[in-house]
C-alpha cells in the first residue's frame, strides 16, 4: 500500500516518528516477516547489530540463518547475494562503509549487473546492497566517501539514495521487491534524524523523485543529507523573500527526469547540491539532463553545481566541515543564483 | 559410482561432441564467420565430461571463459549453443553473450564467465541459496589454475567451508594462466593442497582420465549433497590450443604440446571402452561421426538463424 503523508493535520503529527535508522530496520523486519526468501547478510550484522546498529535485534527475531554474519570478505558478500538471488532468494547485503564497496566491485559490476543482459534476459538478480556513505563523522578519507556515481554508471544496477525516514522505509521495501540488483545508499548523518513513518508496510515506487518543498524562484536538486541541508537553507532564504523549490531524486538510476525538468521549467534556475566530489559526480548528469531538456529554454541563469571538493575527506573537524556543502554555503550559492549574480 | 555401458557410450559421445564443437568453432573463426575471441578446451574434454557426469540433471554448474565443454556436457541444445556462438537472435542468450557468456539456465548451466575467478563467489552464493531453501541440488563451480591465485578464491573457499555449503569446486589445472605456467605461479605442487587451509578435502587427479575425474568428483558431490560441505578437486590437464585466438605459443615448446597430445583424453577413454567390450572400434568410430554430424547440423541451423533486431538492443538490461 502507498500511504499518503497527509496524516499531518493542524500542525499535529498523527503519525508516529522513527529515526531513519529505525525506519530501515522496520522495513527489513517487515519484509522478512512477509517473505521468507528475504535475508540479511554482512559483517557484524548479527548480534552486534551492524556497525551503525541498523540490524540490531533482527538476529534475535529471525535467527542466525536469516541474519548472517560473514567474515571480512566484501567480495564474498557481493558473491553471496548474487548467487543466492540467482536461485530464488531476495538477499539484502550490507557493506559496512561505502568505501569498502571497492573490494566488491568486480562481483557487482562485472557479474551481478550484467548477468541478466549477458544471458539474454533468462535470469534475474534481485538483491539489495545496503551501504552507508558520507562524511561528517570524523572518520577521514577511507570511511567517508560518497561513491554513488560509480554505480550510476553501470547499466543493470539501480541506485537509491533516500533522505528521510519515510522515504528510507518505502524505498527499501520497493528495492527488496524489485527484480534487479539495487545499490541502496544510506547517509550516516541521517541515521539519527527523525520523521513520520507509518507502521504499515508501504512502498515508494523506484524512479519517482519528490518535490520536498515548493518554491517559485529557484530549484535545488539535492541528494541524501544535502536534501536536509537544502531545506534548512530554503527556510533561511524564505525569510529574505527567496522561495526555493527543493527536489530530491531519491532514485538516482533510473532517474525520474520529468519531476526535475518540470521544477526547473517552473523556476528558471537550478542549483545542484551533492556531497560527492564535483568532477564526475552525479551533478554533472543532472545538469546535462536539465540542459538537454525542454527546461533549457526556461533557464534564466547557468546551471550551477555545488558539490564536495575534489579531494579526499580530511580528518580535522574544521577541514572536514569545509570539504562538502553546508547550509551556509548552500544559502550563499542559492542567493547568488536567485539574484542573478551567476 | 559405477557407470553402465550405455552411460559410458554417452560420455564418449559428449567428449567427441566437445572436440567437434571446438574444431568447428576454430574453423568458423578462421573463415571469418564469428568475431571476437574464444577459448578452446581441446585436450580437456575428460575434465568437463567426467565432472558433470557426477551430477544429477537438476544440479547446477557455473562455468569459465573456457566453457564450451561444460555447456555441452551439461546437456545444452547444440542448435541454441552454436546459434549463440554465432551471435544469433535465437541463441541461448539472444546473441548478447557469445562464446564467453553462454548460459543455459533451464538446463542448470548458470553461465560461462569472462572474468577469471568471477564465478567462484557466485557459486558460494548459489550454494547458500540452495541450502537456505533446503533444496537437494548442489552446484559445481569450474575454475582454472589462474583463478586459484585471485583473492576471490580465498573468500569463496572460506565462506563455502564455514557454512558447509553444497558446492563442489573443480579446478581445471591446464598448466597455464595465459602464458604463466603453474611452475611460475605456485610454490606448491598441488593446487588441491590449499583445500586443507579451508578445512575441506582436496584431491588432485589425472584430469585426462575420465573415470578418475568422475570418481573424485562423485566423492565431492556425495559429500556436498549430504550436507557435509564443499570439496576441491583438481583435474590436471592441458590445453592443446593457445589461451585465445591471439596466442602464438611463445611460452611453451612444440615438444611439450606434442607430449600432451599423446595423452589425449578421448583416445584414452575410447580405448578403455573398447577394451572393456562396451563398444567396438566401428561403433566408436560411428559415435565420433555422429558427434561431428550433430555439430555440422547445428552450424546449418545457426547460419540460417536470424540476427538480433537492432530495435531490441536494450532488452534484458533491466527486469
Amino acid at each position: 500500500m502507498v500511504i499518503d503523508r497527509g496524516a499531518f493535520s493542524g500542525g499535529v503529527c498523527l503519525m508516529r516518528e522513527l529515526s531513519y535508522l529505525e525506519a530501515i530496520r522496520e522495513a527489513l523486519r517487515q519484509e522478512m516477516q512477509r517473505d521468507e526468501r528475504v535475508f540479511v547478510i554482512g559483517e557484524d550484522v548479527g548480534v552486534y547489530g551492524g556497525a551503525f546498529g541498523v540490524t540490531l535485534g533482527l538476529a534475535e527475531e529471525f535467527g542466525e540463518e536469516r541474519v548472517i554474519d560473514t567474515p571480512i570478505s566484501e567480495y564474498g558478500i557481493a558473491g553471496a547475494i548474487t548467487g543466492a538471488a540467482l536461485v530464488g532468494m531476495r538477499p539484502v547485503g550490507e557493506i559496512m562503509f561505502m568505501d569498502f564497496t571497492t573490494l566488491a566491485m568486480e562481483q557487482l559490476v562485472n557479474q551481478a549487473a550484467k548477468m541478466r543482459f549477458m544471458f539474454g534476459g533468462t535470469i534475474e538478480v534481485p538483491f539489495v546492497l545496503r551501504t552507508p556513505a558520507g562524511s561528517g563523522t570524523g572518520a577521514a578519507a577511507q570511511h567517508s566517501q560518497s561513491l554513488e556515481s560509480w554505480f550510476v554508471h553501470v547499466p543493470g544496477l539501480k541506485v537509491v539514495m533516500p533522505s528521510t525516514p519515510y522515504d528510507a522505509k518505502g524505498l527499501l521495501l520497493a528495492s527488496i521487491r524489485d527484480d534487479n540488483p539495487v545499490i541502496f545508499i544510506e547517509h550516516k548523518l541521517l541515521y539519527k534524524t527523525k520523521g513520520p513513518v507509518p507502521e504499515e508496510s508501504y512502498t515508494i515506487p523506484l524512479s519517482t523523485a519528490e518535490v520536498k518543498r515548493e518554491g517559485r524562484d529557484l530549484t535545488i536538486v539535492a541528494t541524501a543529507v544535502m536534501v536536509r541541508r537544502s531545506l534548512e537553507a530554503a527556510e533561511q532564504l524564505s525569510q529574505d523573500g527567496i522561495e526555493v523549490e527543493v527536489v530530491d531524486p531519491r532514485t538516482l538510476k533510473p532517474l525520474d527526469e520529468r519531476t526535475v525538468i518540470r521544477s526547473v521549467m517552473k523556476t528558471g534556475r537550478v542549483l545542484i547540491v551533492h556531497e560527492a566530489c564535483k568532477t564526475g559526480g552525479y551533478g554533472g548528469e543532472l545538469a546535462a539532463v536539465v540542459a538537454g531538456s525542454d527546461a533549457f529554454d526556461y533557464l534564466d541563469a547557468p546551471v550551477v553545481r555545488l558539490a564536495g571538493r575534489d579531494m579526499p575527506i580530511p580528518y580535522n573537524r574544521t577541514l572536514e566541515y569545509h570539504t562538502v556543502p553546508q547550509v551556509e554555503t548552500i544559502v550563499e550559492a542559492a542567493r547568488q543564483l536567485a539574484q542573478g549574480r551567476v | 559410482m559405477t557407470l553402465g555401458a550405455a552411460r559410458k557410450r554417452e560420455l564418449l559421445r559428449q567428449m567427441h561432441t566437445i572436440r567437434a564443437f571446438e574444431e568447428k568453432a576454430e574453423q568458423l573463426y578462421t573463415m571469418g564467420k564469428v568475431h571476437g575471441t574464444m577459448h578452446l578446451s581441446i585436450g580437456m574434454e575428460a575434465s568437463a565430461v567426467g565432472s558433470i557426469a557426477a551430477l544429477r540433471p537438476d544440479d547446477l554448474i557455473l562455468s569459465t571463459h573456457r566453457g564450451h565443454g561444460h555447456c555441452i556436457a551439461k546437456g545444452a541444445d547444440l542448435n541454441l549453443m552454436v546459434a549463440e556462438f554465432m551471435g544469433k537472435a535465437n541463441g541461448y542468450c539472444r546473441g548478447r553473450g557469445g562464446s564467453m557468456h553462454i548460459a543455459d539456465v533451464a538446463g542448470g548451466n548458470l553461465g560461462a564467465n569472462g572474468v577469471v575467478g568471477g564465478g567462484m563467489a557466485s557459486a558460494m552464493g548459489v550454494g547458500l541459496g540452495l541450502k537456505m531453501q533446503k533444496r537437494e541440488q548442489i552446484i559445481l563451480c569450474f575454475f582454472g589454475d589462474g583463478a586459484a591465485n585471485l583473492g576471490p578464491f580465498h573468500e569463496s573457499m572460506n565462506m563455502t567451508a564455514i557454512w558447509k555449503l553444497p558446492v563442489v569446486y573443480v579446478c581445471e589445472n591446464n598448466q597455464y594462466a595465459m602464458s604463466c605456467s603453474v611452475r611460475r605461479a605456485f610454490a606448491i605442487e598441488h593446487i588441491s593442497d590449499r583445500a586443507a587451509s579451508y578445512g575441506m578435502p582436496g584431491e588432485t587427479v589425472d584430469g585426462n582420465d575420465l573415470m578418475a575425474v568422475y570418481e573424485a568428483v562423485s566423492r565431492a558431490v556425495k559429500r556436498a549433497r549430504a550436507g557435509d560441505g564443499p570439496s576441491l578437486v583438481e583435474n590436471v590437464t592441458y590445453r592443446w590450443r593457445g589461451h585465445s585466438k591471439s596466442d602464438v605459443n611463445r611460452y611453451r615448446t612444440k615438444e611439450e604440446i606434442e607430449a600432451w597430445k599423446q595423452k589425449c583424453p578421448i583416445k584414452r577413454f575410447r580405448a578403455r571402452l573398447i577394451e572393456e567390450g562396451v563398444l567396438t572400434e566401428e561403433e566408436a568410430e560411428r559415435v565420433q561421426q555422429e558427434a561431428c554430424a550433430a555439430i555440422d547440423a547445428a552450424v546449418v541451423f545457426a547460419e540460417a538463424s536470424p540476427e538480433p533486431a537492432v530495435e531490441t538492443i536494450e532488452e534484458g538490461v533491466y527486469a
